[in-house]
């Protein structure tokens, strides 16, 4: 090899990608080195919004640590709610109402649809089309007006109770939520012939960033990123939990690995929640939302639980230590975009930079969730 | 895949207990406890059979011996009371009180090093704990089998100063580059 190409080949300079920058969504930091155009190596520089919500929970009893869970995924912070009482629900041996599931479910699904229109939109924004973001909005003003209704919050909820949720819903929710899923299905037909064939879109996408099965396994990403590679996983079927089991749904699955892959997980995940969101709505029972005599301060029985749900983003698990006493002993949390992030340095090996935001952003990416 | 076929794997490569679990009550199906030179030869097998990682994390036990000793004080105490009691009330002379036994010094208090692993395929949530003296908290690294552990592993090291020996770059991930402790040990005072 002649001395021109051997210098050539180091001549690498190094690219900070945030923590300021709109495409990492929060305050992300990449540290790369760059080839000309293309990526030699990427490293995630996390922590710029760590506030050791794990700590926080040592230090403060069962029920005090709630409202945390809502602001960890701000965008599906219904999930989270429901993953924290589940695990001190199972802790502490406390039976649901009926009632009090099929709102937990219904309004956890109205969350979620919520959540996947807000990346929708911000996703085709990372690649250049801005009316996208408009329209998803539009439709998830909707969403959030009817959450506020029956949970008095529009963004980082916090509604589930030990036992229960903290409030009945009104007479205006069910209709208005009948209405929603109309309005949302005549609507998209029309985001798959806006976007989904838009030609421009497409050759962003297809075939573009990578993930192959094994690396799921190898770095444990789990939600519509692994169900984009061909593994059938949603932790709703997988290990049933609430009253999930009563609904039926499917799990779409591709396995074409690439982003677009993830992309039409995530598009056809919206009319599956909806489906769920209508049959719980039709099946509504009456009753109370809150069990009865829950201790006001609880006392889980000594030992470990864990218990995980399914977030827009994936699993999202919750260990539990108790001492018997009225805090927490140990409070792991574990977050479904800190794994999903974690194989993105090797995913992005060899790519262009603009591929590598578009690989980035399918990943759907919250940064307080990562940074906990 | 079979728990059983799992949980003999596991004990064949001398793990210290490996217990099945309540699923419903506890959320995982088997409790591995091995020593850490076994940790890498238990995960290996759990990637043989196609688990997947989960988490990685810590507890820290500060406290537990002396507790544990004040229990079996109790204990021991209660016993010799009850003794007393039962002799009076046959009319015996109670019996000389036994010498209380010398108790050396507390054992050390062990960091708990605690792997969540799951499977696509099937519900088996398989969790391995390893235990390792406060004073020299060192357990191997699994990156070479998961390299998904990487961050889990600076994750904990963060938290509790578990050092993770082999690791490709053991610097803080979520506290500042220059941080020097371990908020979640539980003599931690800001």
């Amino acid at each position: 090899m002649s001395a021109f190409a051997e210098s050539e080949a180091k001549e690498t300079f190094v690219l900070n990608l945030g923590p300021q920058h709109p495409a990492t969504h929060g305050v992300l930091r990449v540290k790369l080195t760059m080839d000309g155009e293309y990526i030699a190596e990427a490293e995630p520089v996390l922590g710029y919004i760590h506030r050791m919500h794990e700590k926080m929970g040592e230090n403060r009893t069962w029920a005090q640590f709630l409202p945390n869970t809502g602001r960890m995924d701000y965008l599906h912070a219904l999930a989270y709610n429901h993953g924290y009482v589940s695990v001190v629900e199972r802790a502490a041996g406390i039976e649901v109402p009926e009632r009090a599931e099929y709102l937990r479910v219904i309004t956890a699904e109205l969350n979620r649809v919520s959540s996947h229109l807000l990346w929708f939109g911000a996703f085709i924004l990372d690649l250049g089309g801005f009316s996208p973001l408009l329209y998803a909005f539009d439709d998830r003003e909707q969403i959030l007006d009817l959450l506020e209704s029956v949970t008095g919050s529009r963004l980082t909820y916090c509604y589930f109770r030990f036992g229960g949720v903290y409030n009945d819903i009104d007479d205006n929710f069910v209709p208005g939520t009948r209405a929603f899923i109309k309005r949302l299905r005549e609507r998209m037909p029309m985001y798959h012939n806006l976007v989904t064939k838009n030609i421009i879109l497409m050759k962003r996408l297809q075939e573009i960033g990578p993930i192959s099965a094994e690396m799921c396994r190898k770095y444990g990403a789990t939600g519509p990123v692994c169900r984009g590679s061909g593994i059938n996983f949603d932790v709703r079927k997988h290990e049933p939990y609430s009253i999930y089991p009563e609904f039926d749904f499917d799990v779409p699955v591709y396995d074409q690995c690439d982003s677009m892959a993830r992309y039409m997980v995530r598009m056809d995940e919206i009319e599956q929640s909806l489906r769920i969101i209508e049959q719980a709505l039709d099946k509504l029972p009456d009753g109370p939302v809150m069990a009865d005599k829950v201790p006001k301060i609880l006392k889980p029985a000594k030992g470990d639980y864990y218990h995980a749900v399914e977030t827009a983003r994936g699993s999202f698990g919750v260990r539990v230590v108790s001492d018997g006493s009225n805090t927490p002993y140990r409070l792991k949390l574990r977050s479904p975009t800190f794994s999903n992030l974690s194989l993105f340095g090797e995913a992005c090996q060899g790519m262009l930079l603009p591929d590598a935001l578009a690989l980035m952003g399918s990943l759907d990416l919250v940064i307080p969730e990562i940074d906990r | 895949m079979n728990r059983a076929a799992i949980k003999q794997k596991l004990a064949a490569i001398g793990a210290g207990s490996v217990s099945e679990t309540e699923y419903a009550r506890k959320g995982f199906a088997l409790d591995v406890q091995v020593a850490p030179e076994q940790l890498v030869a238990a995960v290996s097998a759990l990637d043989a059979e196609g688990f997947f990682i989960e988490a990685v994390t810590g507890v820290d036990w500060l406290g537990e011996q002396a507790a544990l000793r004040k229990e079996a004080e109790a204990k021991a105490a209660a016993e010799a009371k009850a003794k007393a009691e039962a002799a009076a009330a046959a009319g015996e002379e109670a019996p000389p009180a036994e010498p209380v036994a010398e108790q050396g010094e507390l054992p050390e208090d062990a960091l708990e090093a605690v792997y969540d692993f799951n499977h696509y395929e099937s519900l088996c949530r398989v969790t391995i704990r390893t235990r390792v003296p406060r004073s020299k908290p060192e357990v191997p690294t699994i990156t070479q089998i998961y390299p998904g552990a990487n961050w889990h592993e600076r994750e904990t090291h963060d938290f509790f100063g578990i050092t993770f020996v082999g690791h490709p770059y053991l610097e803080p991930l979520l506290l500042p580059e220059d941080a020097d402790y371990h908020p979640l040990l539980k003599d931690f005072r800001p």
